[in-house]
């Protein structure tokens, strides 16, 4: 699906030049948002690019220094945390230690004074696969648990938009790949439209309908995961979402790069080089080699590529159509 | 090992034993003599001073002892909540707001109750300054009552009321008071549904540091009380004195420690509670 797509479809959440200074520095700078209702949307950025403070702009625990938040066609500047149809998975979880799994997912219904709570609480812990820890202290739990009782406690009020301030940031590397896997599902299950804040491109990639990547208190690019990765519009953009080879101010990725002892055929792009290097990752094999301009490139090859030692001369190979180029 | 731990326990060891239970012991052994002509003991054994105790005039002393000490401990913890919360989350001169909390213990605790007595009295400085102004014509008992024991006492003990609870604000994550409110919770459902639950164990401590020392409170009653609002401390200092009733005046101290004991338990079960 084109960004073009996704856009078309009416924004739940809207911002306008939103900018937060802070005294001697700007957070967030000028940026403008249109999030389309029912996707997941990634916030994708460096520590410090300011993805955290928009979220909290949008949550309401900070209110912007210019510009408008606009939540289901309503403009929200102003309200309160509490006014806003917004809930936020914090990146700590921010459970209430002093209450029980059921009653941490309670909490937000019987502020809101909602009748008949014990149905939706049941179905929400049924949603996120705690039955049976209904009675347990957050102190009881392992990361991943908390974790689901973080987003129960957010879904079972079915916000507008829920915020997800880097969820999987705290969890083993193991874990945190398993749950890419079922937030998406989540989502997809309960059709809220998930803003989610992340600094791991590959998080960002496996899971969005679409990514803004930020740097500097700026979006340098909104798009799906293909076009940011394959048609980034900056060099910091190519340069976030995964290595690349610069030649010649062209970019490449690795997995397209190839290395070849004979000079291929016409319709590819060809440099001499010689190997540097050669690393073994098990599922394939990173071959560094210098260019005669001093630039250097690695080929990402699957192990039937065959072996290439340190000084051996090689021919930098690739196709001009997989080229990336800045606009 | 054993040889040197049991060395470094003797001076503890000591103390106690001098200090605490050879006094200790003193004083339940006059509790259960009988009381000399010109003050001091003799003999024979007797249970009387425990008789007298539930007598109405020192009952009423015992009830009055608990409820001013009760009424301070909640004075002081309606007035230190705000405080602490305001210092724990003060993100600038944290340590400057806390030294001014401690400030006073600097000068004589006497001292400072004298200059209670010095405002509070008929020709004090705000019965002065209300008549100066036009507002009375005659001054206000502000000094030797219930409510002058009850001010000198939240006075003296506010500071122990207000460290307990900022130690255990302080360590309150902000997140959580931002989850809070994030789910829909105005800031008194925040305060009342989370911050309070979660300073329980620095509630329960300042309440127990505030309330026992309240209970054996001497110089308070004597000098703002005058006489007039005698607490539990008053009346054994005046069986050993005027009275010239060492033995009352002994189980009347053990009637008071009792009493302390009993309200340290229960703090400490409620706290201990607290801390899972």
């Amino acid at each position: 699906m084109l960004l073009a797509n996704i856009l078309s479809v009416d924004p739940i959440l809207e911002l306008r030049d939103v900018a937060k200074h802070y005294p001697g520095h700007a957070a967030v700078q000028g940026i403008s948002l249109r999030i389309p209702k029912g996707g997941f949307f990634s916030l994708l950025g460096p520590s410090g690019c300011g993805k955290t403070t928009t979220l909290r702009l949008i949550a309401g625990f900070e209110e912007p220094t210019a510009g408008q938040i606009w939540l289901n066609r309503e403009l929200v500047n102003g309200r309160r945390p509490y006014q806003r149809d917004v809930s936020t998975v914090f990146q700590s979880y921010a459970l209430f230690p002093h209450l029980t799994v059921r009653e941490n997912i309670e909490f937000g219904l019987k502020e809101h004074k909602i009748p008949n709570r014990a149905g939706r609480v049941d179905a929400a812990i049924a949603l996120v696969q705690l039955a049976g820890k209904e009675g347990r202290y957050p102190a009881q739990l392992s990361g991943g648990e908390r974790q689901r009782v973080a987003l129960a406690r957010s879904l079972v009020l079915e916000p507008e938009v829920l915020l997800l301030d880097e969820p999987l940031a705290a969890l083993d590397p193991q874990l945190r790949k398993q749950m890419r896997g079922e937030l998406k599902e989540l989502q997809q299950r309960v059709g809220i439209t998930f803003l989610f804040v992340t600094h791991d491109q590959e998080e960002a990639m496996s899971m969005s309908d679409a990514i803004a990547v930020m740097h500097q208190g700026k979006i340098e690019q909104v798009g799906t995961p293909e076009e940011v990765y394959l048609r980034p519009a900056s060099r910091f953009v190519a340069n976030f979402l995964g290595a690349v080879n610069w030649i010649d101010g062209v970019g490449l990725r690795p997995e397209i790069t190839r290395m070849a002892r004979e000079a291929p055929a016409d319709g590819l792009v060809t440099r001499p080089a010689t190997v540097t290097r050669t690393v073994f990752l098990g599922n394939c094999i990173h071959v560094t080699a210098r260019l005669e301009s001093g630039e250097e490139a690695v080929a990402q090859l699957g192990r039937d590529h065959g072996t290439f030692q340190a000084g051996e001369p090689v021919h930098v190979v690739w196709n001009r159509a997989d080229e990336m180029r800045l606009s | 090992m054993s040889r040197l731990r049991f060395w470094f326990l003797v001076p503890a060891r000591l103390w106690l034993l001098f200090l605490f239970l050879a006094p200790l012991a003193i004083v339940c052994a006059y509790s259960l003599l009988t009381r000399g002509t010109y003050g001091g003991v003799e003999r024979p054994w007797t249970v009387e001073s425990y008789q007298r105790l539930p007598d109405p005039l020192y009952a009423a002393i015992l009830v009055r002892s608990v409820a001013l000490s009760a009424a301070a401990t909640a004075i002081c913890l309606v007035l230190a909540f705000p405080l602490a919360l305001f210092i724990s989350r003060a993100t600038r001169r944290k340590n400057l707001y806390l030294h001014l909390v401690i400030l006073p213990f600097w000068t004589s605790f006497l001292v400072r109750t004298y200059a209670w007595m010095f405002l509070l009295r008929d020709t004090g400085l705000v019965n002065t300054a209300l008549i100066g102004l036009g507002f009375l014509r005659h001054p206000l008992p502000l000094l030797y009552n219930d409510g002058a024991v009850l001010l000198g006492l939240v006075y003296g003990f506010l500071p122990f009321m207000v460290l307990p609870l900022y130690a255990t604000l302080e360590r309150l994550d902000p997140a959580l008071l931002e989850a809070a409110a994030d789910l829909g919770a105005k800031p008194w459902s925040v305060f009342f549904r989370v911050v309070v639950p979660l300073a329980k164990p620095g509630i329960w401590a300042g309440a127990a540091l505030v309330f026992i020392p309240c209970l054996g409170a001497y110089l308070t009653p004597d000098l703002l009380g005058g006489g007039k609002s005698v607490m539990i401390g008053n009346l054994v200092q005046n069986q050993f004195t005027t009275a010239r009733d060492w033995p009352f005046g002994s189980a009347v101290s053990i009637a008071l420690m009792l009493l302390t004991l009993a309200a340290l338990g229960l703090f400490y079960r409620r706290a201990s509670k607290e801390l899972l």
